[in-house]
């Protein structure tokens, strides 16, 4: 094996750009499930952002318009949960699992007849100066508009939790629906807003999938990184700060067992395959000895309400 | 205006009526998704639910059924146990591999003894591989209290890594050269799972699914630990103070389900399929949580919802190759029938009730969100 | 002079109930107005009514002469009418500061509202830090934060619903001065209670209810409590039979349990020690949250403790869960009806075996014998008059009363050696708690030992032979009742129990 092959300046670079779809989808999931909704259909959103945007960007010949058309594409797939969910008061667990069935079949008829076209990706900034530092520009500055538009997406979260009143109401109704109900707040309008945000940036992360990170559509590519996402969201403990340490720190390990494949590791393929999946069982078992049964998870994650009881 | 209003116990007639209902929509809806991708709508649903039945060539597809159904209800059985106690797991396709893969190993190291030890050695093996794949999540969770969705999830992802590794290199059928796949089971008399009946598609998967279907009905409604299972996942604190034990629920539950998804897999890779191939999973796992909700989590309803399923799964079939429909399609159809049927369900727990006229005093308008928080529960209890 | 808040007709029925038919009554300025009723009377509904979360059918509200039908909390809020709730208003996880602001319409900056915080619970008497998150602070500390919620807004009308329930004698007191210093300035308040004392000493004005019907309107200071509670219940309730007390040997002996929380939110407890004789009804009392549903947990077999800690009769039972438990003669049935002591979507009969299975003898071989557990069920409800159409029925359809007699029947009937029920009557209609009440005192006078957890101080004196009280999860030395005042409780549930001289 020869570990030389591995740059450090390209491996940072690129875990930026391969843990940004799951920082999307993860941040999207952390702000409903602080609304107090667990809603388990993300990998449904995230592939029916990749193809919906791959879809619109090979129609229109317009990246951007492609990324609009997946977040309406998620936040759409969300309000179907979020009707089933907050107005007839389905099961939250088994309306998501119906959501990612639903969402990776439909995505594949969708896409049938787009599969091994290829779309003009989204160019990399040039940030002058700043990409042409030694290393840090290359790692830091050269990127695409979206990886800046989901680190700015993390730190809008994070201070609109902290600091707005919005937030504070949303953490609120996460917390007691009941209690939020009886001092007048909507807890369904606020729920339903969260769910199509979401939604909306599930839809994001996967069309990051099909426009810049492969790009290109085939079915069921999104392989598990809704999933990755929600158990980033338990690793981060509802934290949005958090949620960006551990989407790189799996970014990290994706690009890590890429190169290890090319470099020609003396490691079966399968294991290094495996390994992002099997990291995350490791974390999450890490975290909930650490955190114990409840953690800091909002009170009323996945309790349905109805306005009366 | 409509209001939803709590029902005070959950009604029989609806529970029974919601699946037929969320058929005949999935089946308008589906009508709409064929129509809008240029298929006659008509042709299309005649195809999928009318033709493997009665069709001219029924006589074939009606095997092609129970050899679909069988697995469905084999791991949807298991499932549901877990799904009543609020235990998700939602890995049993890991599990059906592994249950594969373990069974099948164990039997190719016998190649090619003819002893009659085989194949029931290859079924345990079968049952203790999805056994202790689901275990992994199981004690996970009881010891760390680790979220066991994400942890069989992320296994299944794992499996079809071992998956792919046993039928390319370790399991590769060393007398084919070049080609990926083990040897064929089927054809190995020893180790293969025949059709019991010609023509019906019954092996012993089949036999084994109608039998789990019986004892699970009878272990559901009888055995103390069937009604702790309902009991948990109906009211978990009320369960706790039963003296339910939770570990032993998460343990069972997950166990079960993990040996019945093994055994489905090693009835499918020495039958229907006949080795292990890198395309061996084909989903079975993750259409059996849709068999066990639209089953109501009941093994009787199961066994119809595993044989409606297989229905959609060998018409969707038919449909693809004489109207040039996409196989996707199929499984867009088998979501839209599982939302229909959550959507349906408020029905059972919650009646429709439209609300008494414009108030005279009260004048400010009423928002359609707003008029079920007039509906009581409890009532007027203080 | 024009009255605050008029009432009239208000009407609010639901399928099956009718919670309020045709209410109508006034409030002055500056009054505190007792609403006065049982469980199930109307209150609850009525006063949500005036707070905008539920709408009338009929009827109509006047507020200082203008028509006032709020739409919602918001509303009503803003005509300056504010509410203190009983349970379900303040979110753990977050601090005072934020619960207060989440209350409050167009709040101020969080550092500006912390000061302001800091001024009202000073001005008040209701100290309260800002900072400190709600779920770490003691149940009279939360509704510290409920009231400063409301005083931050100048309310023309304060509501308190059963203010008292989580309060001490002497916490009480302070309340109270709280509320005449409002009403000094000119804020009217409506007091609903069902205790009959603290309405007397406090109200100036009562309003009665029963069965969602004014019965009643009288000046409380010139009412005598007997007259108020025949108005309030409707017919004279027979007290409870005195038994004779013969006290056999220690049955439940729980040496120095010490328990950490299940939950983030719960209470530790320290060092428990008690002791329960055949034929005696020992009283736990203490304001809610100070580790009542934890002591239950665990004499119940829930939570297991440190070998030692919990013997009945000899036997060790602290690593038994509550079957081995039940087995051994050790029952209890807590304090959450629906959802603990009964799941409510099961029928009685499921829900009679939930518990009766060891006992009873409703399983075989595994298998449970399901006419065995009908006739258990149909048993409980004939003898303890459970009024459901069978043992069919699903618990959820049972009355909180008829559920209640359910559930303590179950266990009475089991033949129990020793019974730890939680808050036997709470939320019960004056009849069914009588009944209840009455059930436990023969099981005692029938040689059990029975724990009786309550926050109801009348209950705990009514039945009790020896009286104790839970505070942050420790247990006062046990005195007996006979020497028990108001006063001597009051200091035993803020925890000074151990102040006073040893004599036992």
């Amino acid at each position: 094996m020869d570990l030389s092959v591995i740059s450090p300046t390209l491996l940072i670079a690129s875990l930026m750009v391969a843990a940004t779809p799951i920082l999307l989808a993860a941040i999207g999931e952390m702000v409903v499930e602080k609304a107090g909704v667990l809603n388990l259909g993300v990998e449904g959103m995230m592939i029916m952002g990749a193809v919906m945007g791959f879809i619109a960007a090979h129609e229109t010949g317009g990246v951007w318009l492609g990324f609009a058309a997946a977040a309406l594409a998620g936040a759409v797939m969300a309000l179907l949960f979020g009707v089933l969910t907050q107005f007839l008061l389905s099961n939250q667990v088994a309306t998501g699992l119906a959501l990612t069935l639903f969402g990776l079949g439909l995505s594949a008829l969708l896409g049938q007849g787009y599969v091994g076209i290829k779309v003009d990706s989204l160019a990399r900034l040039d940030m002058g100066v700043l990409s042409d530092l030694p290393f840090v520009g290359r790692v830091v500055f050269s990127h695409d508009p979206m990886v800046y538009v989901s680190l700015a997406l993390c730190l809008g979260v994070w201070a609109f939790l902290r600091f707005s009143r919005a937030g504070l109401i949303l953490r609120a109704v996460g917390e007691s629906h009941d209690a939020a109900h009886a001092l007048g707040y909507n807890v369904r309008r606020v729920r339903l807003l969260a769910i199509a945000f979401g939604g909306a940036c599930a839809g994001l992360g996967g069309a990051y999938l099909s426009l810049v990170r492969v790009p290109q559509w085939t079915d069921g590519m999104t392989a598990g990184a809704g999933w990755i996402a929600l158990a980033i969201v338990v690793f981060a403990s509802w934290r949005a700060e958090r949620v960006l340490i551990g989407a790189y720190l799996f970014g990290g390990i994706a690009v890590l067992q890429l190169n290890l494949q090319t470099a020609g590791a003396r490691i079966p393929v399968e294991v290094l395959s495996a390994a992002p999946y099997l990291m995350t069982i490791l974390v999450l078992v890490l975290i909930s000895r650490r955190a114990g049964r409840a953690g800091q998870a909002p009170a009323d994650l996945g309790k349905p309400f109805h306005p009366a009881s | 205006m409509i209001a939803l209003e709590r029902r005070v116990a959950p009604s029989r007639a609806w529970q029974a009526i919601a699946p037929l209902l969320a058929v005949l929509l999935t089946m308008f809806a589906g009508g709409i998704m064929f129509a809008a991708l240029g298929t006659d709508p008509f042709e299309a649903i005649r195809t999928i639910f009318w033709d493997p039945i009665f069709g001219e060539f029924a006589w074939y597809f009606r095997g092609q059924l129970l050899i679909k159904a069988g697995p469905l209800i084999l791991i949807a059985v298991g499932l549901a146990m877990g799904f009543r106690a609020g235990i998700w797991n939602i890995g049993a396709e890991g599990q059906y591999i592994m249950g594969a893969i373990c069974g099948a190993a164990a039997g190719l190291a016998f190649y090619p003894s003819e002893s009659a030890l085989i194949f029931p050695m290859m079924i345990a093996f079968g049952a203790l591989g999805g056994f202790a794949w689901a275990m992994i999540p199981a004690l996970l969770r009881i010891r760390f209290g680790t979220n066991e969705i994400l942890v069989s999830l992320m296994l299944v992802y794992v499996a079809e890594n071992v998956l792919a590794s046993a039928a390319v290199s370790w399991l590769r059928n060393p007398d084919a050269v070049g080609f990926p796949g083990s040897r064929n089971l089927s054809r190995w008399d020893a180790a293969a799972n025949p059709e019991l009946i010609a023509g019906t598609g019954a092996h012993w998967g089949v036999l084994l699914a109608v039998l789990v279907v019986v004892a699970a009905q009878i272990f559901l409604t009888r055995h103390l630990m069937g009604f702790h299972i309902r009991l948990t996942g109906a009211a978990p604190l009320a369960a706790a103070f039963a003296g339910v034990r939770p570990a032993r629920l998460v343990v069972f539950c997950l166990g079960l389900a993990g040996a019945l998804a093994g055994l489905a897999g090693l009835f499918e890779v020495t039958g229907p399929a006949g080795q292990i191939s890198i395309d061996f999973a084909s989903g079975y796992g993750f259409t059996a949580i849709i068999v066990a909700f639209l089953g109501r989590l009941n093994p009787i309803g199961i066994l119809l919802a595993g044989m409606l399923m297989a229905l959609t799964y060998v018409g969707g079939d038919n449909v693809a190759t004489n109207l040039g429909l996409p196989i996707a399609a199929i499984s867009a159809f088998q979501g839209m029938l599982l939302f229909f049927l959550l959507a349906l369900d408020v029905l059972a727990n919650f009646r429709l009730r439209r609300s008494i006229g414009r108030r005279q005093a009260v004048t400010s308008g009423a928002s359609p969100s707003r008029s079920v928080e007039d509906a009581p529960l409890g009532g007027a209890a203080e | 002079m024009t009255a605050l808040l008029t009432l009239e007709g208000i009407t609010k029925t639901y399928p099956g109930v009718i919670a309020n038919a045709d209410i109508s009554f006034q409030i002055q300025p500056g009054e505190i107005h007792a609403l006065l009723g049982e469980n199930g009377a109307g209150k609850s509904t009525l006063v949500k009514t005036i707070y905008g979360l539920v709408r009338p059918d009929r009827g109509s509200m006047r507020l200082n002469g203008a028509p006032f039908a709020p739409s919602e909390p918001r509303a009503a809020r803003a005509a300056g009418v504010a509410m203190v709730f009983q349970h379900f208003s303040l979110f753990e996880a977050l601090s005072v500061a934020e619960n207060v602001g989440l209350g409050m319409e167009s709040p101020p900056p969080m550092r500006d509202l912390a000061q302001r915080i800091r001024d009202v619970s000073q001005t008040y008497g209701l100290p309260l830090d800002p900072g400190r998150r709600v779920g770490d602070l003691s149940a009279g500390e939360r509704q510290r934060v409920e009231i400063v919620r409301c005083l931050l807004q100048d309310p023309r009308l304060l509501i308190m619903d059963e203010p008292t329930s989580v309060l001490t004698p002497q916490e009480a007191e302070v309340l109270f001065a709280t509320l005449r210093k409002l009403s000094a300035e000119g804020a009217a308040i409506l007091y609903i209670s069902h205790k009959l004392d603290e309405i007397r000493a406090l109200c100036e004005a009562a309003t009665i209810l029963r069965g969602g019907r004014v019965v009643g309107q009288c000046d409380p200071r010139e009412t005598s409590a007997a007259d108020l509670a025949e108005r309030m219940v409707g017919t004279q309730i027979t007290a409870s039979q005195a038994r004779p007390s013969a006290l056999g040997a220690a049955l439940l002996t729980v040496t120095d349990l010490s328990l950490l929380p299940a939950t983030q939110f719960g209470t530790a407890l320290r060092q428990i020690s008690l002791e329960v004789r055949a034929g005696e009804i020992l009283g736990i009392g203490g304001v809610a949250g100070n580790g009542q549903d934890e002591l239950l947990g665990a004499l119940s077999g829930e939570r297991l403790s440190a070998l030692g800690t919990v013997t009945l009769g000899g036997q060790d039972l602290s690593r038994a869960g509550p079957d081995a438990r039940r087995r051994a003669g050790l029952l209890a049935a807590p304090e959450e009806r629906l959802g603990h002591a009964a799941a409510p979507d099961m029928s009685l009969t499921e829900n009679a075996a939930l518990t009766g299975v060891s006992r009873k003898g409703l399983a075989r071989r595994g298998f449970l014998r399901w006419g065995a557990a009908r006739s258990f069920a149909q048993e409980v409800i004939d003898r303890f008059d459970v009024r459901t159409p069978g043992a069919g029925a699903t618990a959820r359809s049972l009355s909180g009363g008829n559920l209640q007699k359910f559930v303590i029947g179950r266990e009475v009937l089991q033949a129990p050696r020793v019974l730890v029920v939680n808050q036997p009557t709470w939320g019960v209609d004056a009849a069914a708690a009588a009944a209840i009440r009455q059930a436990l005192m023969d099981l005692a006078a029938g040689g059990a030992g029975v724990v009786v957890i309550s926050q109801d101080l009348d209950e705990l004196l009514a039945v009790s032979d020896r009286f104790t009280a839970l505070n942050e999860g420790r247990l006062s030395p046990p005195r007996p009742a006979s020497e028990m005042t108001v006063d001597r409780i009051g200091l035993m549930l803020g925890g000074a129990g151990d102040l006073e001289p040893a004599h036992v």
